[in-house]
């Protein structure tokens, strides 16, 4: 099975570190390191923390008419404005089907004369015949001779700013194309982890020397897949194919901040993506249910799958975890999931079933730890 | 001491054996966050699960290897189960067990055979 498996450019680096490597979305990836997924996780809040994320799919879009053809196209697909994005930024998105459901959840670049597009490593094959399918005039070109680097934490701007200019004054949710001495550094001040930093696409012959130079600063340490997923918990940020996926639409899964007012009821540009009726009659009435932060009481975590019920005993499930884990920053576990919108309020109180036992649960903002974005 | 399989280990205390986990599992586990711990006094039975452990990556149990009555468990684990990776074979113990059959330590393995046993 690990025959098929295919590496990233970084996979050599990934074993002379220690790492420990396990299969995820088809790659051979680093699930932890030497530090291990708890000090990884501490390590990143605290300082930096570099990722190898080169697993997800790099989508260019070109269209004979620039950029406003790509976008106006791509807003077939997705309930976002692409076409008020401005040159230079970047802004989250998903792709839906007809009844609402969620595809996959991406970002979208305007990079001035090309939309660049980056999609999850489970679903890029599928998200790339969507777009060819469903941008008709529009070239989708994937990049496969780039990997893609996350630095991540507190210090991952002192850290960048050593080796390149220009990083500093980049705000959040910016994006620029920057010469340096591993060849064209295709940069975006983002990332999936609640903190500050960079997502870094570099040149898959170049990406081994630019993440040693990154690891030599003493601030930083390699992250595994591990830390990834408690991390970005922590942030309140979703995981595709956990927190959504086809049966649930942005408004269910509270991401309802991603469209903008211009795609809505009575905007300029309202609808014309698939599943837009149900989306669009959700923002205005409400969905039946909500994706929350749920905080169970003591030290057990409430994983994936947990079912939610209203008392300590009897009754039928009234929801379910799709995410759950202990949040090293918050010192204690926490989960996300689904319950219906008269029992979604923050503080909320309710019971997970964890190994035959209603423990309690309650309701709580997300995310569980501050986002540190530089805005 | 001995081994079992499930990668505890089984260390003879004057009537009591104490039982914990081996330096391989809590590597395997990674870092432990949560711990459950039997009630003493209880009798268990031999493949009960007694212990619930946690690890940020999943959750486990710990067997019991013997049949016999629990005399004592380090509540300790409880708030720091970090301690689990720490110190697995000395301070990190779970519980003591009297056992009623001490000759069911003979189908356990010793050092050199756990050595073996996990590679």
């Amino acid at each position: 099975m690990s025959d098929d498996l295919r590496q990233t450019p970084l996979y050599g680096l990934h074993v002379e570190l220690g790492a420990k490597m396990v299969p995820f979305a088809g790659y051979d990836m680093p699930v932890q390191y030497k530090l291990g997924v708890m000090k990884e996780h501490l390590h990143c809040r605290a300082a930096a923390g570099l990722f190898d994320v080169s697993h997800m799919g790099q989508v260019i879009v070109r269209a004979p008419g620039g950029y406003d053809e790509v976008a106006r196209a791509m807003e077939g697909l997705v309930p976002v404005s692409v076409l008020g994005l401005a040159e230079g930024r970047q802004r989250y998105a998903m792709f839906t089907n007809d009844q609402g459901g969620i595809l996959d959840d991406l970002m979208l670049a305007n990079r001035g004369d090309h939309l660049f597009v980056v999609v999850n490593a489970a679903c890029k094959a599928t998200d790339i015949a969507h777009m060819r399918d469903g941008m008709p005039g529009c070239e989708v070109e994937e990049v496969t001779d780039r990997a893609l680097l996350a630095l991540q934490g507190p210090k991952a701007e002192a850290v960048l700013a050593r080796l390149l200019a220009g990083v500093a004054e980049m705000r959040f949710m910016d994006v620029a194309v920057k010469a340096s001495d591993f060849g064209e550094l295709w940069i975006s001040r983002s990332g999936y982890t609640g903190e500050d930093g960079y997502e870094i696409s570099v040149a898959s012959d170049q990406a081994e020397g630019f993440a040693r130079a990154v690891l030599a600063e003493e601030e930083v340490e390699p992250i595994g897949l591990g830390a990834r997923d408690s991390l970005r918990l922590e942030g309140g940020l979703c995981l595709y194919g956990h927190d959504i996926d086809e049966g649930t639409t942005p408004v269910e899964a509270a991401l309802s901040w991603a469209i903008q007012k211009v795609r809505r009821r009575g905007g300029e540009r309202a609808g014309g993506f698939p599943g837009a009726d149900v989306i669009l009659n959700q923002l205005e009435n409400g969905a039946p249910r909500k994706r929350v932060g749920l905080l169970p009481e003591g030290r057990a975590p409430m994983r994936e799958g947990t079912e939610i019920y209203t008392g300590p005993e009897g009754g039928a499930p009234i929801g379910k975890v799709t995410s759950g884990a202990f949040g090293p920053t918050i010192g204690g576990p926490m989960s996300m999931g689904y319950v219906p919108r008269d029992h979604a309020a923050e503080g909320t109180q309710l019971f997970g079933e964890v190994r035959g036992k209603r423990q309690p649960v309650t309701v709580a903002p997300l995310p569980f730890t501050p986002a540190n974005f530089k805005r | 001491m001995k081994f079992t399989e499930e990668h505890e280990w089984l260390r003879v205390e004057d009537d009591v054996v104490v039982v914990g986990i081996t330096e391989h599992a809590s590597e395997q586990l990674g870092d432990v966050v949560f711990v459950e711990l039997p009630e003493v006094g209880g009798e268990v039975a031999k493949d009960d699960e007694v212990v619930v452990i946690e690890s940020v990556k999943a959750a486990s149990d710990i067997l019991a290897p013997l049949d016999g009555e629990i005399t004592e468990v380090n509540e300790a684990l409880v708030d720091e189960p970090g301690k689990v990776n720490e110190d697995p074979m000395g301070d990190a113990w779970f519980f003591k067990i009297k056992a009623s059959d001490l000759s069911q330590m003979d189908d356990y393995m010793d050092e050199a055979a756990y050595k073996d046993f996990i590679g």
